[in-house]
């Protein structure tokens, strides 16, 4: 099987030389500096480690009652998918020929939620809960998935110590991977 | 209304020219098979020898169409939009690749896929700051990406999941591989704007994101940043469309579609990808053994037969075979079809100009003779690389990756002419 001979996950390093490279190009003096009070507003990506993650917390009793309001009617009451995408289950499922790709068994990274739900949820009022709503959202999620107990309250370092079980299931690109006529120039 | 008619071949009643104005139509979207009934001469009202009627009276004025329309004789070429999705925001639309010429699509029927609908943006408020590990954090106003140094480009874009594995039942070319198109894009090379606010030596991601409702966030290595990437604001001369990310998207040729960031309004340079839900639960490749691959990138080398195609009919005798070619990885090569299942294969003309990362075009010549048949395309690009058929692709990725399908598609000929997809069982 192909896939088994793949290299393990290795980040895509950039060329080394590339800042040098890139600011050789003459500045044209367009556009203004942007204060650090614009950039931490809109500076939303977190970083898979968790380290951009907010001051703030949530619980897991807290998210229950977010979820029911913001997210069951499209995810379920347990997160068991509708119109909205599953997240709960399918754990142990994505080497069959079924996989079931949910939160629980296909993310790697526990920070992304805390992302995702704050950038892009609900659908119809995306960026309107606040950041102690977005962690009591994404506490209920991973609880759903058995992966915090029922008493949880997370924050960001909490959030950033759960250990998602697809954490290690990415691998880097090995195409070309498929045998054919590949012809020399 | 009858004083200059000449017709020999009876009244024409307001009643027929309606029904020959449908035939019309009809006849534009069915294409291939273009044969009328043979009609008696001098029994068309506007044929000859009879002057047609749209040569009897003045036409439409000088702008009375301030921004012009096809004809509505073209009426059916539209989007090909799925029907009964739970929701719209979410979606993707296909181009009508089958109805289409040349390599340019027209910029109504590009393609379209978004992930928190479509954005209303002003681009007098739009703002795209440039931040992260860089010497100089900047705000830049559309009127400020414009006055960089421009540069006009022809590429295709192309969705990643064109079409998923389990997803080969598509009756027309624009059901299986319309999730592709290609403009000529204009904008500023990504690399200049780093430069002004200046990379730092640790710089090797730029996490891009979009200002639409999903916020959508992808990472870009610093490498194709600072190679062909570029930031656009036109395409096919005019601004962007709402659907391609009016007033601003980023354009990373050869990669799939939705690293191309759309409504784009914030570059984070980084020393590492953001990992975002777009580049780890979804845009991953599953595969068999349960891994999934991450930062699969480069869409490969791939072709569609466009005429005949699925759905159209052909006549015995000359039939002119044509389709599109494309590959992420540079130019096109050779493109070979196949009339008769594969068993051998013949070099179709490439129509110039052949561009990088862009759609080519093909043409082979062909008389059919009435035996049923199967006719394929299969592309070469410039790394040698040649498109695999499906099995040899689902041998090695299984059903379940969904991405970066990119098989050969057989196109069955029936009897009668008919055109259907290979895929489905007769």
């Amino acid at each position: 099987m192909a896939s088994s001979k793949l290299r393990p996950f290795v980040l895509a390093a950039g060329l080394a030389a590339a800042a040098a490279a890139a600011n050789a190009s003459p500045r044209y003096g367009i556009g203004r500096p942007a204060t650090q009070p614009e950039i931490a507003a809109w500076d939303i990506d977190i970083d898979r480690d968790g380290r951009k993650l907010p001051a703030g917390q949530g619980s897991v009793a807290q998210g229950q009652i977010l979820f029911a309001s913001q997210c069951a009617s499209c995810h379920g009451a347990k997160g068991e998918g509708g119109t909205g995408e599953r997240l709960v289950g399918g754990q142990g499922s994505l080497a069959s020929g079924k996989p079931i790709k949910t939160v629980g068994s296909f993310w790697p990274y526990a920070p992304t939620l805390f992302d995702y739900i704050r950038r892009a949820m609900p659908l119809n009022a995306p960026q309107s809960l606040d950041t102690d709503a977005v962690y009591a959202v994404s506490a209920y999620i991973l609880h759903l998935n058995g992966l915090v107990p029922g008493d949880a309250v997370i924050d960001a370092a909490s959030l950033a110590a759960v250990r998602m079980p697809n954490r290690d299931g990415f691998v880097s690109d090995p195409r070309p991977d498929v045998p054919g006529e590949v012809r020399p120039r | 209304m009858s004083k200059g008619r000449r017709d020999g071949g009876g009244l024409e009643s307001p009643q027929r020219r309606h029904l020959l104005g449908r035939g019309a139509a009809l006849v534009g979207g069915a294409v291939v098979s273009g044969t009328v009934a043979a009609q008696e001469a001098g029994s068309e009202p506007n044929g000859p020898p009879n002057i047609p009627d749209w040569m009897k009276v003045p036409g439409a004025d000088v702008g009375s169409e301030p921004y012009g329309t096809p004809s509505p004789f073209e009426k059916q070429v539209v989007r090909n939009i799925p029907k009964g999705l739970p929701q719209y925001i979410s979606a993707s639309s296909r181009t009508p690749l089958q109805e289409l010429d040349g390599i340019i699509t027209p910029n109504g029927l590009f393609y379209e896929r978004h992930h928190g609908g479509i954005p209303e943006i002003d681009p007098g408020q739009h703002r795209l700051m440039v931040h992260g590990l860089v010497e100089t954090p900047l705000i830049l106003t559309m009127a400020d990406i414009r006055r960089f140094p421009s540069e006009s480009r022809i590429h295709f874009i192309e969705c990643s999941g064109n079409p998923g594995f389990e997803a080969m039942s598509g009756r027309t070319a624009s059901d299986l591989v319309g999730l592709v198109s290609c403009a000529e894009w204009t904008g500023v090379p990504l690399k200049t704007v780093l430069a002004e606010a200046g990379l730092r030596p640790e710089a090797k991601w730029v996490v891009a994101e979009g200002a639409d409702a999903a916020a959508l966030t992808r990472s870009i290595p610093i490498d194709k940043c600072l190679d062909d990437a570029m930031l656009v604001y036109s395409q096919n001369g005019e601004r962007l469309r709402p659907q391609q990310g009016y007033p601003l998207r980023v354009l990373l040729p050869g990669f799939e579609g939705n690293m191309n960031v759309k409504w784009l309004r914030r570059l984070n340079v980084t020393a590492e990808p953001a990992h975002s839900r777009e580049e780890t639960s979804k845009y991953t490749d599953s595969m068999p053994d349960g891994t999934a691959r991450q930062f699969t990138f480069y869409m490969e080398a791939k072709s569609i037969i466009t005429r005949p195609s699925g759905t159209q009919r052909i006549d015995r005798g000359y039939n002119e075979i044509t389709g599109i070619a494309w590959s992420g990885h540079g130019r096109i090569t050779q493109v070979e079809v196949s009339v008769n299942d594969g068993r051998t294969w013949t070099v179709a003309q490439l129509q110039a100009p052949v561009l990088t990362r862009a759609l080519t075009r093909f043409r082979l010549p062909w008389t059919w003779d009435g035996t049923p048949t199967a006719i394929l395309s299969r592309a070469t690009d410039e790394t040698g690389y040649v498109q695999p058929d499906f099995k040899a692709l689902t041998q090695v990725r299984g059903m379940k990756s969904f991405y970066h399908n990119n098989a050969i598609i057989p196109w069955r000929i029936a009897e009668s002419g008919a055109v259907s997809n290979g895929f489905v069982k007769a």
